[in-house]
């Protein structure tokens, strides 16, 4: 966080106080009550980071505009759940899939409560990848707005197909009693802070992934791409699939990070995934963090979801009627202003990219700086600069 | 001064004269033949300029040549290969790079960036390398960090080593294009309009660098130029495009005296 400026410390130091002293205030005092608020909450805020990493992969470091993050998001939740729960097995309840239990396939260290859940999260990925690569050959090669106007097209198009076809994922009737990995080691009050653990968990491997492919020669090309594609089709790149590999990663990442969310919910149905919710909250997300830089965008994560969350206790308080009728309307309002007001007073978030994102490069600048320094210091004579040959 | 064109002693026997042979090339906008049927040769180891009046299909040709225009027709062979109709990622890999007539700096990244990012088949540029072989990853990248350097030496853009390449002037970004066609390691490059928005003092460096990269490194150079002061003073042979197609060659002593091109560019009523 050594980029944040004092103004992102000062956010996120409020949206933690408020999210402690709430529930705080709203229980009378429990501490058990403010546990149980922010256990399910910063629970959410990994899974959504997750998804907002993978947006950043593709907008952030890429520059492809995606506005359908929801397609992926819930192609990702939806394919976890069928791949984890067991068959269907009444007239009312219809999906395909149902592999849990075949797919517990160890005889030993109780793979029943893990190892359909690697299974879930990997085919997520996969799903989600393969639905990416779909889009990326047919529609990549359009200009970003008509880019934008694709991917929302198919991302509706996937919510319709999964309220429609009932024998899919059950349409609007959903899918319920998703298990939850290494449930049944735990009681359920210990569980929660387990499933935590696994999400955070999560988040940190796909922050990882993400850094170490970003902050190599691959990323750079991505950054480049971002800038100009004239200049990396020139400096002998292949533009057509980087784009590719930048847009099929951050959809993959969005699948991982659906499946989470799926496990989490334990119950999921089309209607969770609506565009608001979906597509345009991880933007507000991504954007109110800082694009360009991932813990910008767990920051705006956090953010975003925290004051969501507040105002979602406020309505808890008594407060006059007028008031509380009005706050779930009055938050969406409140979000589209923070987006603007972040547009306008500083467009790269609350924390920027950083100058140097290369390692390799960012170390050898250090070092380069500390040399002349040194040279500076020892001999106040000006760094010779040699011409070359 | 004058651009003594003299091969480099390393061109191969075998190896014909010219680097770069285009014929009868013609690409067709709508109604417009921007270029016409066009053929000619840049031999190796030249500075050779490639003028003519606006809208002659210069710049068109330039994007012909290097792969970000098919050609409707026509051939263009590139060290002994066909290379019309290819992506311009694979004619770069080729040693035939471009710069771009307005200067297309990499804004968010620092002037070194921009460099680094352009040596061609990068380990790291494959993501599993970046993710499980970082050590052989770290190894290239600080080969190719110091030859950025030497490079950055070279055009004398050192001091704005770490500055933002948007922050850059008119003239430096203009460098920043020629450094970044180093990074290629080319055997010829392709400069459109190197010397507009230039000023005096740059224009000698420029010039400078121009015949140090020909004469001494060997890389042939092709260059559109407006400013017939530079092009008398670096290139030679000088073709003359005019209405999409060649219409003469010559040193720029010849090309100037020659009643076609003052017609070209005065209008025939000058004749």
């Amino acid at each position: 966080m050594k980029e944040a400026s004092k103004t992102t410390k000062l956010i996120v130091a409020a949206v933690t106080v408020a999210m402690i002293l709430l529930p705080l205030i709203h229980s009378g005092g429990s501490v058990t009550a403010v546990i149980g608020f922010l256990v399910p909450f910063v629970t959410t805020v990994a899974i959504l980071a997750i998804i907002a990493i993978g947006l950043n992969v593709q907008w952030g470091y890429t520059g492809i505009f995606n506005f359908g993050v929801v397609g992926f998001f819930m192609v990702g939740a939806f394919v976890a759940a069928i791949v984890t729960k067991s068959p269907a097995d009444s007239e009312f309840v219809q999906y395909v899939g149902g592999f849990g239990d075949r797919l517990a396939f160890l005889p030993f260290l109780d793979s029943r409560e893990w190892l359909p859940f690697v299974f879930g999260v990997l085919a997520a990925a996969l799903a989600s990848a393969l639905l990416a690569l779909l889009l990326a050959l047919s529609a990549l090669r359009l200009r970003e707005d008509y880019l934008a106007i694709t991917t929302i097209g198919v991302a509706e198009v996937l919510r319709r197909v999964t309220i429609e076809e009932t024998w899919l994922v059950n349409g609007t009737r959903g899918l319920t009693g998703i298990p939850r990995p290494f449930a049944g080691w735990f009681e359920p009050n210990v569980y929660r802070f387990v499933f935590l653990g696994l999400a955070l968990a999560m988040l940190f491997l796909v922050y990882l992934m993400v850094e170490r492919g970003i902050s190599s020669p691959w990323g750079r090309v991505l950054r480049a791409l971002r800038e100009d594609e004239d200049v990396v089709a020139a400096s002998g790149k292949n533009v057509f699939a980087f784009k590719v590999q930048g847009f099929v990663l951050g959809a993959a990442i969005m699948g991982a990070g659906g499946a989470f969310f799926a496990f989490q919910q334990g119950a999921i149905s089309p209607e969770t995934f609506t565009h608001f919710f979906g597509t345009f909250i991880i933007w507000a997300m991504l954007v109110l963090g800082g694009s360009g830089n991932n813990i910008g965008a767990i920051v705006g994560t956090f953010v975003v979801w925290g004051f969501w969350s507040i105002t979602l206790q406020i309505q808890g308080f008594k407060l006059p009627v007028y008031i509380v009728d009005r706050i779930s309307f009055f938050r969406d309002f409140v979000i589209g202003a923070l987006i603007v007001i972040v547009l306008l007073a500083g467009p790269k978030g609350l924390v920027p990219e950083r100058a140097r994102v290369s390692r390799w490069l960012d170390s050898r600048v250090r070092e380069l700086r500390r040399q002349e320094a040194a040279t500076q210091a020892t001999a106040t004579v000006e760094p010779a600069s040699s011409p070359v040959e | 001064m004058t651009a003594a064109a003299q091969s480099p002693a390393g061109t191969a026997a075998g190896q014909s004269d010219a680097i770069l042979e285009v014929s009868n090339l013609t690409r067709v906008f709508g109604g417009v033949r921007a270029v016409d049927d066009c053929s000619f040769r840049v031999r190796r180891g030249t500075i050779t300029g490639l003028i003519g009046p606006n809208g002659a299909g210069k710049t068109t040709a330039f994007n012909l040549i290097s792969g970000f225009l098919k050609p409707t027709s026509g051939t263009i062979v590139f060290d002994g290969e066909r290379i019309d109709g290819l992506p311009p990622h694979v004619i770069a890999r080729k040693g035939l790079v471009r710069t771009f007539q307005i200067p297309k700096p990499l804004g968010s990244m620092t002037v070194l960036e921009n460099l680094v990012l352009v040596p061609m088949g990068q380990e790291g540029e494959r993501i599993w390398n970046a993710w499980f072989r970082p050590g052989r990853v770290g190894q290239r990248e600080r080969e190719i960090i110091d030859r950025a350097l030497a490079v950055l030496e070279f055009v004398d853009l050192i001091r704005l080593r770490d500055e933002y390449a948007a922050n850059l002037s008119g003239g430096q970004k203009k460098l920043l294009e020629l450094a970044r066609t180093l990074m290629a390691e080319p055997k010829m490059i392709l400069l459109d309009e190197p010397g507009a928005g230039v000023n005096r003092t740059l224009m000698r460096r420029l010039v400078g660098y121009i015949e140090e990269l020909c004469y001494e490194r060997g890389i042939t150079m092709f260059i559109i130029e407006h400013d017939m002061d530079l092009v008398a003073r670096l290139c030679n042979p000088v073709i003359v495009m005019s209405e999409g197609t060649h219409l003469c060659e010559g040193t720029p002593e010849e090309v100037r005296n020659n009643p076609l091109v003052l017609e070209a560019y005065l209008g025939g009523q000058y004749r």
